[in-house]
């Protein structure tokens, strides 16, 4: 057992209000920046939908992640061999058109236009080259457009759908959406880093962030085919990459990263996991319908004394154990077993959680847009609004079974709590659903608890840094004195 | 023209080889941010491929063959002492540097053309992509008129190298050849002494690691 302490995320998504709050807060704190304007570390999707960059999830386009072959996990871009001779130019890398091209206006032209019989206008400027462009696309440009022939209807997941299914989402009238942000997972078999030549890609031991040491970053671009979620961003002007870096800068002063900051549906939910780094291999080489299990065993009980013993011995702090013990994400991943990993046919074993949404919940009825005539109030799982079968494949690798088992227990938890305060739903058939669901009442008031009256401290449960056990402490105390942004002593630019 | 002779055979090439490896480990120890070649691809990938990729597979043979007559002259003469060999070295070389040539000029054009990638050159820039232009086409031309090139590279320019890495500049090997091969040694050094000031620092960082480092880092 290879015990490693990862800070890892859940989103719960039936509480995103889509409003991009969290997108903004981290453009201004990171990539507000000349070469990171089109980059987005943290965006919002809205599903069905094509996402940023377009069509991220297909790669059959953009070849990320890894692929089983011989019974182990292989790079699907790159790899040892293929990274080398494909050096001078990577067939598999998405251009800024795949994302957008960064615009302002033209302001000042508002104030100096010469006095004229129309409103003088600011015109939309592109930020690579300055030029009038017209505008195409953007990051969120298919934003709340589900329904939308040429957006939402060519998002890759609807290949599990049948055509019924299909026809059935994008209904007039009855359309159906989520949304859905992303960050870095952060995973624990990152593509990026094995997939970078020079090695400038690497995660941290303390808390398993993935971070680009951009002085060793040569800029060979592997790391951004590699990323199957495309959180790994090409600065065209500094010519190197950059990612989120969950904002260890904040984790280590005990802040939580500015994206859940400043989430206001407070979806967003930060803790401790222990994991077995043993087992990550075998578990990225299993067929598709297995990872989810696999990956929730490589999750450790942090109660477990034998686990506790491997995680000391690992050098793991003891206040990182109780981190881990007190974690919000151990309890939605493996103790409720209701959130799940995005996309983890991609093998990258995402450390970032979503709790499928179990909104809308309009049943699909007869005709009419609330069907109340349902026995059980909120409409059957099966007939839902959103076929399990599409959610499936966003965050179980098509194993409808797992987005069931949560769903019904969310479900359950609003049976519990309508019974207690509305009281119309006769006990026994509450006690029925939460036989059904694997869920106790106890249970269901926790996951409640947790859902909508959680304080700051509870949804992010960070673990100290211990910056008195850091290397940098053995080095010279004042190196970093006067340095600014992430660590370096010069301005970073370019002599050619 | 001795005093010319002995300014560009003689002198120029420690100037160029000392900056070369003064700056080159400078630059490497006090601010390796900057040392990369600025990918344009994510701006222009298309026309990237077509220039990129003959550009570099010609570079680099030129630069092995180089190399190798100037490791193992000896071989290099035993091994081209029958004609068929001979032509199979000559025509290698041919064709690498057409390769070259071809995707030198359609990277240039590529940058010329677009405003995007524009914004992206530097003038260091033109001025290595002129330099590599005049080795292209100073190379080709010694390959075509002044046969056979790898028969004589090995008695002529290889002692010439030598005698400077033996700090005795032979300057006379120098003047006594014709002026396109002059003009491509002083090429050379000319590369030589902006290579470590430009994006062709890249070389000196090729990742061969990656073909034995461990594939997850976890530090």
């Amino acid at each position: 057992m290879d015990v490693r302490s990862q800070v890892s995320m859940v989103f719960h998504l039936d509480k995103c209000i889509g409003c991009h709050t969290c997108s903004i807060a981290c453009k201004n704190v990171w990539t507000d920046r000349k070469g990171a304007e089109y980059m987005w570390w943290n965006n919002v999707e809205t599903k069905p939908g094509t996402g940023y960059p377009t069509a991220w999830e297909d790669q059959s386009q953009y070849s990320g992640g890894w692929e089983v072959k011989d019974g182990k996990p292989h790079l699907r871009a790159s790899g040892r061999y293929r990274g080398l001779t494909n050096i001078f130019h990577n067939p598999k890398l998405p251009v800024i058109d795949d994302y957008y091209e960064p615009w302002t206006y033209r302001y000042e032209d508002l104030f100096t236009a010469p006095a004229g019989d129309d409103q003088p206008t600011a015109r939309a400027v592109s930020m690579i080259t300055g030029e009038p462009i017209e505008i195409t696309s953007g990051p969120n440009w298919d934003d709340d457009l589900s329904g939308s022939p040429l957006y939402a209807a060519n998002d890759p997941n609807l290949t599990a759908l049948t055509p019924a299914q299909r026809e059935q989402i994008f209904e007039i009238e009855r359309l159906v959406f989520f949304y859905l942000p992303r960050i870095c997972n952060h995973c624990s078999n990152p593509a990026c880093v094995a997939s970078c030549p020079s090695g400038a890609l690497y995660k941290r031991g303390e808390d398993g962030v993935v971070v680009l040491n951009q002085a060793r970053c040569r800029s060979w671009r592997h790391c951004v085919s590699a990323c199957p979620y495309k959180k790994t961003y090409f600065n065209w002007a500094a010519g190197k990459s950059e990612k989120c870096i969950l904002c260890f800068p904040r984790l280590e002063t005990g802040q939580a990263p500015a994206c859940f900051h400043s989430c206001v549906g407070r979806i967003r939910y930060l803790g401790v996991l222990l994991y077995d780094a043993d087992q990550i291999e075998a578990t990225a080489s299993l067929p598709d319908d297995q990872l989810v299990d696999a990956q929730r065993k490589m999750i450790l009980d942090p109660f477990d004394p034998e686990v506790i013993r491997a995680a000391k011995e690992n050098g793991i702090h003891d206040t990182v154990i109780e981190s881990a013990q007190a974690s919000p994400v151990y309890k939605f991943v493996k103790r409720w077993g209701i959130a799940l990993p995005l996309h983890i046919e991609f093998r990258t074993l995402p450390m970032l959680f979503y709790v499928p949404p179990l909104l809308p919940i309009i049943g699909n009825g007869k005709g009419d847009a609330y069907d109340a005539t349902s026995p059980n109030l909120f409409g059957t799982l099966d007939s839902a609004r959103l076929p399990i079968e599409y959610l499936a494949r966003l965050f179980s690798a098509g194993n409808v079974g797992k987005v069931r088992y949560a769903l019904r227990k969310l479900m359950s938890v609003r049976y519990v709590r309508r019974q207690g305060e509305v009281g119309d739903v006769p006990a026994a058939m509450v006690d029925a659903l939460l036989a059904e669901a694997d869920c106790t009442r106890e249970e269901a008031e926790a996951i409640y608890r947790l859902t909508s009256l959680p304080l700051f401290d509870e949804r992010f449960v960070i673990p100290p840094s211990h910056r008195e056990e850091a290397i940098a402490a053995l080095t010279d105390p004042l190196e970093f004195k006067g340095a600014t942004g992430v660590g370096f002593r010069q301005k970073p630019e370019r002599v050619s | 023209m001795n005093l010319y002779n002995a300014l560009f055979f003689g002198a120029f090439p420690y100037v160029a080889v000392v900056l070369l490896l003064v700056i080159s480990i400078q630059r490497y120890r006090s601010n390796q941010y900057t040392i990369s070649s600025l990918s344009s691809q994510f701006l222009e990938s298309q026309r990237l491929f077509w220039g990129s990729v003959p550009f570099h597979l010609g570079v680099l043979t030129l630069f092995w063959g180089h190399l190798t007559g100037f490791l193992i002259p000896r071989e290099v003469q035993l091994f081209a002492s029958t004609p068929l060999r001979l032509l199979v070295l000559e025509l290698t070389g041919f064709v690498a540097g057409l390769m070259f040539l071809l995707g030198l000029v359609l990277l240039i054009r590529r940058r010329l053309f677009s405003k995007r990638l524009r914004v992206v050159t530097s003038p260091l820039d033109y001025v290595v992509h002129s330099l590599l232009v005049w080795q292209a086409v100073s190379g080709l031309y010694i390959a075509l008129y002044l046969r056979w090139g790898s028969a004589w590279y090995v008695q002529v320019a290889v002692p010439y190298l030598r005698s400077i890495f033996l700090a005795a500049p032979d300057v006379q090997l120098m003047a006594s050849v014709p002026l396109m091969v002059q003009l491509h040694v002083l090429g050379a050094f000319s590369l030589f002494t902006i290579f470590s000031f430009t994006r062709l620092m890249h070389v000196l960082v090729a990742p061969i690691p990656y073909l034995w480092r461990r594939a997850q880092l976890v530090i």
